[in-house]
């Protein structure tokens, strides 16, 4: 154990300070140190993909991140979807091709899709299905995880 | 073939009520909860696959920063008992019928004098965080003896090998032989004999969350709260009364949201009672939450037997005579006894009429991860070694794998079909429903017909590309016994509210359960309020396991809605001062036929019903509106499936790609049609990992190979292919609802049906995968044999 450090993000648009050991990984930090507990953790070796959020933009597993790494960062993490009481496009959408099952996977599913969508247009579903191994669903079998996402990038009804 | 489906919302895929707290993030799994002066638990484990215990030091481990307590597993033995009432019991009917020897082993909750495998408890720190915690465990300084490891589980049985727990004298722990018919003397005189090793391999439940355990302990009350992520709280409340000495009202204990368990955590683990026992004993809270190396060595692993199986037929393709002996590798306990093993032999047969038939088993010891009951629980190594027969019966004698099956199968006009075995509930198989051959040709059907597909085939193999037709056939005894309980009443507010034993892990059961109800009330589904997976609510239950809860809640629920709708009447009748056969219940009202002005609301009902001086209750009835009721199944009703895939293998890699791959499934009447589909989808490709990808392995000398995500491979989106499932509803006659259990189905076919296509796709090179999971690298090495 090393002396804590201050570690200063922007989560889903609020400033946020928390001590942290310089060992202590940005998931632990965003659940347990800011009580953001949308954010899951299945694997902790960067392979299933639950603790997906977005850091400065892009995604990126925070379980294989230090949140010292992420001082200064903007953060964005499942809680910051929804529009009040209105869900998300995408979450709605996850909803409709029943996409959830258990729901562990669905946090690190939502920011893995939004962050495939934006940056390939005109998905195939070949390609939506190779951009979402990112993530481990082991209930649903990934079809209405595909469904939705396809519908999603298309922007239309599906 | 369809139900007739009434005006309700049974039979419609209602949205499920569990969807927007978990997009939301909203979700509470046991890792989200924090609870004030919490401490976290962290365990050590056995590096050693055997080894005696030398020493076990926790002098530095407490001098870290932050820790608070350290016990060791000799110690915890002298204040709990070993798991106690962990094997299922052996109902009579079952004992009577089945030849059986089990002598199944004690599990302490931590090993005391000797580890035997590799991720075994052997002591428990606790620390101000996580990271302090695993400090401690590693300034933990534990000595340790080897002792040699038992790996292989045939040699396990063999008289000169180490025995694992000395005092059984044995690492045959258990012994099972059931019999109908005259197996030798129809072996005997068929014209035909094959016999053939078949093995399938070792993997495990894996759900997304890992498993975890908080607890608090109240020391004014001398209560206990516990939070597990589990199928079964009340089993782990039984236990914990017991382990603990507490009255069982003293104990609540709740499954919060869970993140899949797909039987992997179904059982109570020794977990479930060191943690509320920690929190006891320091007066704190108390949380653990596994991680992922520790889940793959230490949550359950499950399938792992070897058969060795004989089959006698005629030219015709006709089963004469069946037998099958095999070996459970049962790692170093046996959590749920030798259940599992029987529930293999009684699906051995499946939707065939064979009429004699032998099946034995042993139950092996070895320096391993206990297996346990995971999606499918026996039934997919039933599976396998019936469907590779049937395929090696059709290769034989030169039959298309689906006429061998056809001229086997138990027609419609014989249901109810009497097996001739007992099933593990003890009472005598009966297939209930169903039309097997039909399920089967819609199969065929739907993958475009064996003609075309032979055709297509046969150019194929002109060109130098390799496919293959895979089949497979199975029946799925669900809705099993003991029994499940449901309390229902109606609430000051006239709301319904329904708590059973069921614990959801992600089937949608709020949902489920809130459908059946409002049908049975006639009410709005939103004036249904749905409990699940607390003690407190629900005096006796049982769990959310084998397939069952569909059936076995729901039974309960419309016993106990019956109990106070006949309260709910009375009451009306008396406000309404009509007679109670005049009455109806619809919209969350009590309106007397014909009239509808005449009516009051069950809020008013229940105001009346109410004990006290404003009670307006008919005189001499008992007040409240509240029953409760324990549904005791006759026996399972059999679900049943048949599976068509087509694959192609890339001879370069020895890939396996799946182009077709369709089920048609008959759950009897479906509740919610979309999350039935859900159901079966998700378990098909949990079959389909367990076919090409997913494999728990070790070594000679006990070291677990596989023990992260990059090791032991969960499909992803990009290998599952598009997945086609039928449903056909053949309501069973033995439930008002026509109900069967589906949640394990889909697993239990894809590694047969994948391994049946993969060898029909290389029939040119003689090769049988009767051995699984199906390896690229031995798919590519049947081109060079």
């Amino acid at each position: 154990m090393t002396a804590k450090r201050s570690v200063t993000v922007t989560v889903n648009g609020e400033t946020r300070t928390g001590e942290a050991e310089p060992r202590m990984l940005l998931s632990d930090f965003l659940r347990d140190t800011l009580g953001l507990t949308g954010t899951h953790v299945g694997c902790e070796h960067g392979i299933c993909g639950a603790c997906t959020v977005h850091v400065d933009g892009e995604a990126a597993r925070s379980c294989l991140m230090l949140a010292v790494q992420a001082d200064g960062a903007e953060i964005e993490t499942v809680e910051g979807l929804a529009d009040g009481e209105t869900l998300h496009r995408l979450q709605q959408l996850f909803s409709k091709h029943r996409a959830l099952q258990c729901g562990f996977c669905t946090p690190g599913m939502l920011m893995t899709a939004l962050d495939l969508v934006r940056h390939r247009p005109n998905l195939t579903e070949a390609e939506i299905r190779s951009g979402m191994a990112a993530v481990l669903c082991r209930c649903t079998g990934y079809e209405g995880i595909v469904h939705a996402v396809a519908e999603y990038a298309s922007g239309g009804e599906r | 073939m369809t139900a007739a489906s009434p005006a309700g919302y049974i039979g419609r895929s209602v949205p499920r009520r569990e969807d927007r707290r978990l997009l939301l993030g909203q979700g509470s799994y046991v890792a989200d909860l924090v609870l004030p002066g919490m401490v976290h638990a962290a365990f050590a484990r056995s590096q050693l696959a055997h080894a005696r215990i030398v020493s076990v030091d926790f002098a530095r481990a407490l001098a870290e920063p932050g820790a608070v307590f350290a016990l060791g597993g000799a110690e915890l033995a002298r204040e709990m008992p070993p798991i106690g009432g962990m094997q299922v019991t052996a109902p009579k009917g079952w004992a009577e019928r089945v030849d059986h020897r089990i002598t199944l082993p004690p599990q302490n909750l931590m090993a005391s004098d000797r580890v035997r495998y590799v991720g075994e408890a052997f002591a428990v720190v606790c620390a101000d965080s996580r990271y302090a915690a695993e400090d401690a465990v590693e300034a933990i300084d534990a000595g340790f003896e080897p002792l040699p490891a038992v790996v292989d589980p045939e040699a396990a049985s063999a008289p000169d090998a180490a025995v694992i727990h000395p005092d059984l004298g044995t690492n045959a722990v258990a012994e099972l032989h059931v019999e109908k018919g005259d197996v030798a003397a129809a072996m005997a005189s068929a014209p035909h004999r094959i016999r053939r090793r078949i093995r399938h391999h070792r993997y495990a439940a894996m759900p997304l969350e890992c498993r975890g355990v908080a607890a608090e302990y109240d020391r004014r009350t001398d209560s206990l709260t516990v939070w597990s992520s589990t199928q079964v709280v009340h089993w782990v409340r039984k236990e914990l009364a017991f382990a603990l000495g507490m009255a069982e009202e003293k104990i609540r204990v709740l499954a919060p949201d869970v993140g899949g368990g797909f039987g992997g955590k179904g059982h109570v683990y020794p977990e479930d009672l060191i943690i509320p026992w920690l929190a006891r004993r320091i007066g704190r809270p108390v949380r653990w939450v596994e991680d992922r190396h520790e889940h793959i060595l230490n949550a359950a692993h499950s399938r792992d037997n070897i058969h060795d199986a004989e089959i006698g037929f005629d030219d015709t393709g006709r089963i004469l005579a069946f037998r099958d002996d095999f070996i459970v590798d049962s790692g170093a306990y046996s959590p749920v006894g030798a259940g599992v093993a029987y529930n293999t032999t009684a699906h051995l047969l499946g939707p065939y009429h064979i009429e004699n038939f032998a099946g034995g088993t042993v139950v092996a010891i070895t320096n391993k991860t206990p297996n346990a009951p995971y999606r499918g629980a026996g039934r997919p190594e039933a599976v396998q070694v019936t469907e590779r027969l049937m395929d090696i019966v059709a290769d034989t004698l030169g039959m298309e794998p689906a006429d061998v099956r056809l001229r086997n199968m138990i027609g419609p006009e014989r249901m109810p079909y009497d097996v001739g075995l007992p099933y593990r509930d003890g009472v005598p198989m009966t297939y209930d429903s169903g039309d097997y051959p039909a399920s089967l040709r819609r199969a065929i059907d739907e993958i475009g017909g064996i003609e075309a597909f032979r055709e297509r085939q046969e150019k194929a193999r002109a060109e130098g590309r390799w496919l293959g037709l895979g089949l497979g056939c199975y029946t799925e005894g669900t809705g099993v016994g003991p029994f499940e309980g449901a309390t229902v009443k109606v609430d000051a507010s006239g709301k319904i509210v329904v708590s059973t034993g069921a614990c959801p892990i992600g089937q949608g059961h709020e949902t489920v359960f809130a459908q059946v109800t409002a049908d049975a009330w006639n009410v709005p589904i939103e004036d249904v309020v749905v409990l699940l997976a607390d003690t407190s609510t629900l005096t006796m239950g049982y769990g959310s396991i084998a397939s069952r809860s569909t059936v076995t809640s729901s039974m309960a629920i419309g016993d106990a809605s019956d109990k106070v709708k006949a309260k709910v009447l009375a009451v009306a009748a008396h406000l309404l001062e009509a007679s109670e056969a005049d009455l109806e219940l619809r919209d969350g009202r009590v309106a007397v036929k014909g009239v509808p002005d005449m009516a009051v609301s069950l809020r008013e009902i229940a105001a009346a019903a109410a004990p006290g001086w404003l009670s307006r209750r008919p005189e001499g009835s008992e007040a409240g509106l509240e029953a409760t009721s324990y549904y005791e199944p006759p026996t399972v009703t059999w679900a049943y499936a048949s599976n068509a895939a087509i694959v192609e293998i890339e001879p370069d890699t020895g890939r396996v790609r799946i182009e077709r791959y369709v089920e048609v499934h008959d759950a009897g009447r479906l509740v919610n049609p979309g999350l039935a589909d859900g159901q079966v989808k998700g378990g098909l490709v949990q079959g389909l990992g367990g076919a090409l990808y997913e494999s728990i392995e070790y070594d000679e000398a006990g070291q677990l190979l596989t023990g992260s995500f990059a090791d032991y491979l969960l499909p992803t989106a990009a290998e599952t292919p598009p997945i086609e499932v039928v449903h056909m509803e053949t309501p069973t006659p033995l439930n008002p609802l026509g109900v069967k259990g589906l949640g394990e189905g889909g697993a239990i076919a894809p590694p047969v049906v994948i391994a049946n296509a993969v060898t029909d796709a290389l029939k040119p090179f003689g090769v049988e995968f009767n051995t699984l999971p199906i390896r690229w690298q031995d798919v590519r090495a049947a081109f060079d044999s």
